[in-house]
């Protein structure tokens, strides 16, 4: 009986971290969509640099959207595709036909990870004063793949913690089930010590001992097994998402893990052992 | 010490247990309730431990009315009864010292207290050779007997004995009689509930008969009458 309710109270502290690195994945995806470009405005090519950051300048000031904006000249335009298609020297002989340099001048604009933001800055580009240096705008395509990625992480974001919640819920019901066995296991000793006159408290208090001792085994398993799951998977995380260590986002928030692993083993070990005995104490 | 006044008992739906039941225990008395199986004595003891609340009437404990206490107070009306079953209600899997320890612990001793008296108590019982003993490992008489020390322990004021010895041969039925009648001598109230005549008889003690849920008899120096 206590095994079985220190498996269920680890089955749950386990669904409980997975919301936690799932919250993480998630953390990195939105990470990763911010600081993708969103816009890049490029330049006639005989705008003077002095004048571009000047736009720079303007454009800060007129949208707080905007985090950061980089500016790229035509050199460093040029040097950054060479070095991009270094082993490809189709690309670098089409290049040399062309004789000058292709490139125009741009400023790679990143914008707060919220749609919608895209025509604003669209449409401020558009004013006389900046329209008069700006060759094009492009956003459009990185705007769709945005819309998608956000979409996407949006979903499972839901789902996860949707379904997280539900098991999490039918997890507990299956905890005060399980501890309500091993209470009623001692239904006998505790009618007998209320009659004799025990006190609420000295028959409750062996019960949630008990309880916090099935949390705080389930936690030592859990957790060695989440540094396990950590330890082992990063490399396949870094190869799904590269950047995302799993192990370092563990190492990061061990305290965090430790907190929520042991909270919700003990704590749930703790209360529902308290709330079971008081049905017994009805004598 | 003891009162009911005016009790009735009616289980769902329409079952009448006990009707109208009013009567008085003083301190230091022998009392014994005596009644066929059924009549209604059991639920009686019960309303003296707050383990069965009157539809109608009070029970009284030294004043205080059971029904209307809250849990603590409860608590505390029950440290001042000791009580004993027929079928015991030992542990099981606790030794003849745990049994009565446990109740020490419960009712909220030391543990020096504890070791000094669950001895001392064992061997007023006889039971001084079979402290390292399980409950199934001893007869009837001697598990009645754990149980009578068990009710002791606590130095209640009042010994509840609810058909304590139904489940024993004569001889072991008189051992334990004997032990009722020696708390007795010692200043205790003991409520005695049987439907053994012979032991109602040898006793020579009050006796108030239950019949069908009705008080039908109350006397001093009371017989077997049904």
């Amino acid at each position: 009986m206590a095994l079985a309710a220190i498996f269920v109270l680890a089955i749950i502290i386990l669904l409980v971290t997975g919301l936690f690195f799932l919250r993480g994945v998630n953390g990195y995806l939105v990470e990763t969509v911010q600081n993708k470009i969103d816009i890049t405005a490029y330049f006639k090519a005989d705008t003077v640099e002095g004048d571009i950051l000047n736009v720079r300048q303007d454009l800060l000031a007129a949208a707080p959207e905007i985090t950061s904006i980089e500016y790229v000249s035509r050199e460093a335009a040029l040097a950054d595709f060479n070095e991009r298609h270094k082993d490809n020297p189709t690309l670098a002989r089409a290049l040399s036909e062309v004789g000058d340099n292709p490139f125009l001048p741009a400023l790679n604009i990143i914008t707060t990870p919220t749609t919608g933001q895209y025509e604003k800055i669209a449409q401020i580009l558009q004013q006389p004063q900046f329209s008069l240096f700006v060759q094009k705008v492009d956003f459009s395509q990185k705007k769709d793949t945005i819309e998608t990625v956000f979409a996407i992480t949006s979903n499972v974001n839901k789902f996860g913690i949707g379904a997280g919640i539900l098991l999490v819920l039918v997890a507990i019901l299956v905890v005060f089930n399980t501890i309500k066995l091993v209470v009623n296991a001692s239904k006998e000793e505790i009618a007998t010590q209320r009659i004799v006159g025990a006190s609420s408290w000295f028959v409750r208090a062996p019960f949630i001992i008990e309880g916090a001792l099935f949390g705080l085994i389930a936690f030592v398993i859990c957790f060695t097994a989440t540094f396990c799951f950590a330890y082992f998977l990063t490399g396949v995380s870094e190869i799904v998402m590269p950047g995302f260590s799993l192990f370092r986002y563990f190492i990061t928030n061990i305290f965090v893990i430790i907190l929520i692993q042991l909270g919700v083993g003990v704590g749930l070990g703790v209360v529902a052992s308290f709330i079971v005995v008081r049905k017994y104490l009805k004598v | 010490m003891i009162q009911f006044q005016k009790v009735t008992k009616i289980y769902e739906p329409n079952i009448t247990v006990l009707q109208d039941i009013s009567f008085d225990v003083q301190s230091g008395e022998f009392v014994s309730i005596v009644g066929k199986s059924g009549a209604g004595k059991t639920t009686l003891l019960k309303m003296i431990l707050g383990l069965e609340e009157p539809t109608y009437g009070s029970v009284f404990f030294n004043g205080h009315n059971i029904s209307k206490m809250d849990s603590g107070g409860l608590q505390q009306i029950r440290r001042k009864i000791g009580a004993v079953y027929q079928d015991y209600k030992l542990l099981g899997n606790k030794t003849v010292y745990e049994n009565v320890a446990y109740i020490m612990e419960a009712g909220g001793r030391d543990n020096e207290e504890i070791g000094r008296e669950v001895p001392k108590v064992l061997e007023v019982i006889g039971l001084s050779e079979k402290v390292e003993n399980f409950p199934d490992e001893l007869s009837g008489g001697e598990q009645q007997r754990l149980a009578i020390a068990r009710a002791l322990v606590n130095y209640p004021d009042v010994i509840i004995a609810d058909e304590p010895t139904g489940n024993l041969d004569p001889y072991n039925a008189y051992e334990v009689l004997s032990l009722l009648e020696k708390i007795n001598r010692a200043g205790k109230t003991v409520i005695l509930s049987t439907h053994d005549r012979e032991i109602i008889n040898k006793l020579g003690k009050r006796v108030i008969t239950i019949e069908n849920g009705r008080l039908i008899r109350d006397e001093a120096k009371g017989r077997f009458l049904i």
